[in-house]
């Protein structure tokens, strides 16, 4: 099973979806992010989804577990970067991804995040 | 009707469901579908495979280039297990409704990605689960 690196930028942690993502990696990445809030006091974290070519229901569930989660630690969760073909098919799917924050690019993400924040 | 097998494989892991996946992305992408029809029909092959696997215990599913009316052309997907099988049809379709803790979205969301859709399903012998999308 491959292992999706998280990264510390600032306040925010970011994970960079560069696999085909396969359930196991889905469970392993929200321990360990939730693991990752905790270790760095992280007040945000973004999760760049512009190298995936699909979402099913268990990865798009995958965002709503991690926000509700992170939302409990005190972060905010922004995803960024969502194909248009991916947007078509998870509306048709009927997925809502409840709770999910979006934004177009990393840097529209970051920009969220921030002014969610403010000067707290 | 012509049909030219264009792929199959086992589903027994969960490695098995991604490569279901670039499968079906292969077979759609050299079959001429659009990028956003390709995504549906991977995406609805994503689900039907991870129930192949989750509640039929494991099958198999085999990817065909058919020929319809009129000389449209379509990927067919058949989705084989001798699982349990589903003893309501009707209730594994309603949307939201599942016999675990999932969303209960497979189903019924995998019908609405493709243009054609056929569960069949014995108590005890297992299920199958066509699927077909014609190129637009
Ligand atoms: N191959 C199968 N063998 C046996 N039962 C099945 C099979 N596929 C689906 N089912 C039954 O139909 C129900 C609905 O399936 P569906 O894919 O819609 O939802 P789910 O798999 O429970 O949740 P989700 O797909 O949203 O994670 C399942 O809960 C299961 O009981
Ligand atoms: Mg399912």
């Amino acid at each position: 099973m491959q292992q999706i690196p998280i990264l510390k930028i600032g306040r925010f942690l970011l994970v960079s979806i560069q696999i085909d993502l396969q359930d196991q990696t889905v469970v392993a990445l929200q321990e360990d992010l939730a693991d990752s809030i905790v270790k760095t006091g992280a007040r945000g974290v973004i999760i760049d989804i512009s190298a995936v070519d699909i979402v099913d229901s268990y990865i798009g569930r995958m965002f709503s577990t991690i926000a509700a989660m992170s939302r409990l630690m005190d972060a905010e969760t922004v995803v960024v970067g969502m194909r248009p073909a991916v947007a078509i098919t998870l509306v048709e799917l009927g997925l809502s991804l409840d709770g999910v924050r979006t934004a177009l690019d990393l840097e529209q993400g970051m920009r969220l995040l921030e002014s969610s924040l403010g000067d707290r | 009707m012509t049909i030219e097998p264009a792929g199959e494989m086992p589903i027994s892991g969960n490695d098995d469901v991604v490569r279901v996946r670039q499968l079906v992305r292969t077979a759609a992408a050299s079959a001429g579908f659009s990028l956003v029809d390709q995504t549906k029909i991977v995406t609805a092959a994503s689900e039907l495979a991870r129930n192949t696997l989750v509640h039929g215990g494991g099958g198999s599913v085999g990817i065909d280039q058919t020929v319809g009316d009129r000389g449209k052309h379509g990927l067919r997907i058949v989705f084989t297990d001798r699982g349990p099988g589903i003893p309501d049809l009707e209730q594994a379709l309603v949307e939201g409704w599942s016999s675990g803790n999932g969303l209960g979205l497979g189903l019924s969301g995998t019908r609405r990605l493709v243009d054609e859709f056929s569960l069949e399903s014995e108590p005890g012998e297992g299920t199958t689960v066509t699927v077909v999308k014609w190129i637009r």
